[in-house]
């Protein structure tokens, strides 16, 4: 028993001791954070879109090498949910993938005192894929809608007058996403039109890799992504505005001059002006290191010559 | 000695009372998941849900920019359609399985079945999701030329292989309860061993098999993460095997996360959590009256 015990005690010691340790670590932390220490570290509150979480992660963690003493911390919940925050002024960044609504505007206007200001920092690019082996080269706006949209009547890959000879039954798998997601919400709006609903029956993923990971393996399917998340085992479509108009394929330089027309902007909304380090921040994200990021992680950055690079607001 | 004595009868009541409030707070918990449940969705569920429509309408549209419906139909088909396939397939192995294990097989086979059956109910679901994602999904597409391989077909072999353990391992032990001297007299008889299982251990062990297919039932209604990656999550009433489907757990599971607190989605959810926990509670209760019945004999 005694044996026991003493083996016992030694490691009951340094647990305590671990323990002290990272009870005096935090009390330090609060000291610095209270101003006592010379040098003080700001943090920069991000939220919003999911769509671009992980863009957002990435510039956080290199803009950490930068500039040591402002740390951006990062959180998601949706485009809404970042707005929401904007408007309640407990964020200093709020990241959206669509724009603010004139509602919002004069909520947080309302809400805050500050107007919201509007930062463009790149692009989002969707995608139309199918699978390697499906001949179809190039669809219009119009079908696409026709094949997602309720009510209507284009089923076959025939009708789209391909033979999709790895698909047996020539019938359309329509690959869409679960319907919290913003990627759902925008390709309903922009490629079904305003107050339209997706047919029912689609295969619904739960993530952008997902839908282009089931395509990938389903020869009949059809599904909308990220541009970034395309493979060698999918094949990109190249989409026309309307019919007879010239098809073209996802990619930075169609979708900067509006040729290509599943994109929508990304944005960044702050309260007011912004203070001195969320400028310098703002800035750094749309000069090259941090537009370099955007276009690393499946992203289309702004136009090189714009004024938007400069950090000042895009108003439209 | 007396200390002893006197600090046992000290436990006594103490260790009781423990042991009670462990038996009570099931009870306690089971009452709490409901009225929580009910009271999330009770508000739209007495005054803005069409009860006809939300069980006979197809139209699953909880998030639609222009006109909102929520109907279940679709979702219902679903879970029925991949539960009921999979108790087709589930059912007889099971049982049978569990008649081998029972009846046939020698004493040291016994005990490898037995562990085995037990692993294969310790995989997690997870697990069996990703075997349907991933193995079946082409599998499925190069056999049956199906357009794709996340359907009817798979989820329900998925769940059937989840299910199977527990039909095993309940069937197996209704058939242990059949009293040896039932054998001993049947053989006795000059019954052949598949006489002694067809006439006399199953009229027998009825009640004690149908429950367990009943919990295999009510294992199959439940399941969710499996389900929702095997079967495609398309809304839709399947019309062959080979369709994609959506069950009702997997809808709660995929759209619950991102929903508005309070929001009318957020309450039809619960309210689809409702009929779940009605669906599994007469499966149960079912289950339990008929092993009830066993008892009686």
């Amino acid at each position: 028993m005694r044996k026991t015990m003493r083996l016992k005690s030694p490691l009951l010691l340094s647990a305590i001791a671990a323990f002290a340790v990272l009870l005096l670590q935090i009390g330090c932390g609060k000291k610095s954070e209270d101003g006592s220490t010379p040098v003080e570290k700001m943090s920069i509150q991000n939220q919003g879109s999911d769509t671009m979480v992980n863009l957002a992660q990435a510039w956080a963690e290199a803009y950490a090498e930068v500039d040591s003493l402002v740390s951006v911390e990062i959180s998601g919940g949706g485009s809404g949910t970042g707005i929401a925050a904007l408007i309640n002024g407990t964020v200093d960044i709020a990241n959206s993938s669509r724009k603010l609504e004139e509602g919002e505007f004069a909520k947080a206007q309302q809400n805050t005192g500050k107007e919201p200001q509007e930062f463009m920092v790149g692009y989002d690019a969707l995608a139309v894929f199918v699978h390697k082996d499906n001949p179809l080269e190039e669809i219009t706006i119009e079908q696409i809608g026709q094949i997602y949209s309720e009510g209507s009547t284009l089923t076959k890959w025939s009708q789209l007058g391909v033979k999709n000879a790895a698909c047996a039954n020539d019938e359309i798998i329509r690959v869409s996403r679960q319907n919290n997601s913003g990627t759902y919400y925008y390709f309903r709006e922009a490629v079904l039109g305003k107050g339209r609903d997706f047919k029912l029956g689609s295969v619904d993923m739960n993530g952008s890799k997902d839908v282009v990971e089931l395509v990938s393996k389903t020869p009949c399917a059809i599904g909308y992504s990220g541009m970034g998340y395309a493979t060698a085992d999918v094949k990109m479509l190249r989409v026309a505005k309307k019919k007879g108009d010239p098809a073209y394929a996802p990619s930075i330089e169609t979708t900067l001059d509006h040729t290509y027309a599943i994109s929508r902007p990304l944005y960044m909304y702050t309260l007011g002006t912004p203070n001195e380090h969320v400028q310098k921040y703002l800035d750094w994200i749309h000069a090259d290191a941090g537009q370099q990021i955007v276009k690393e992680s499946g992203y289309v950055p702004l136009p090189k010559d714009g004024s938007l690079s400069s950090g000042t607001p895009a108003k439209e | 000695m007396t200390n002893k004595r006197r600090l046992g009868t000290l436990a006594e009541p103490i260790i009781e009372g423990l042991i009670r409030i462990c038996g009570i707070s099931a009870i306690l918990f089971v009452i709490g998941i409901f009225f929580f449940v009910f009271r999330e969705g009770a508000d739209f569920l007495i005054h803005k849900l069409n009860l006809k429509e939300f069980l006979t309408s197809t139209e699953w549209y909880p998030d639609s920019p222009s006109n909102k419906r929520y109907g279940v139909l679709a979702l219902i088909a679903g879970t029925a359609s991949v539960t009921g396939l999979a108790m087709v397939i589930a059912v007889p192995f099971g049982l049978g399985a569990a008649i081998f294990i029972s009846e046939f097989c020698s004493q040291r086979l016994k005990e490898t079945f037995k562990i085995v059956i037990e692993l294969l109910a310790a995989i997690p679901s997870v697990v069996w999701g990703f075997i349907g994602l991933t193995v079946m999904n082409p599998l499925i597409i190069d056999l049956f030329d199906a357009p794709i391989g996340l359907n009817v077909l798979n989820g329900g072999i998925i769940l059937a292989l989840m299910s199977v353990p527990i039909i095993v391992s309940i069937g197996e032990d209704a058939l242990k309860a059949v009293p040896d001297h039932y054998r001993e007299a049947a053989l006795a008889l000059g019954a052949t061993r598949w006489q002694i299982v067809y006439r006399v251990l199953l009229p027998a062990a009825k009640n004690g098999l149908l429950a367990a297919a009943l919990l295999g039932v009510g294992r199959g209604v439940g399941e969710t993460i499996a389900v929702l990656m095997a079967t495609g999550h398309a809304v839709q009433i399947p019309h062959s095997l080979l369709d994609p489907v959506r069950t009702l757990t997997a809808t709660i599971a995929a759209e619950l996360g991102e929903t508005p607190v309070r929001s009318d989605h957020y309450q039809v959810l619960f309210i689809i959590g409702i009929l779940l926990f009605t669906i599994t509670f007469v499966v149960n209760l079912t289950a339990d009256l008929v092993v009830k019945g066993i008892r009686k004999k």
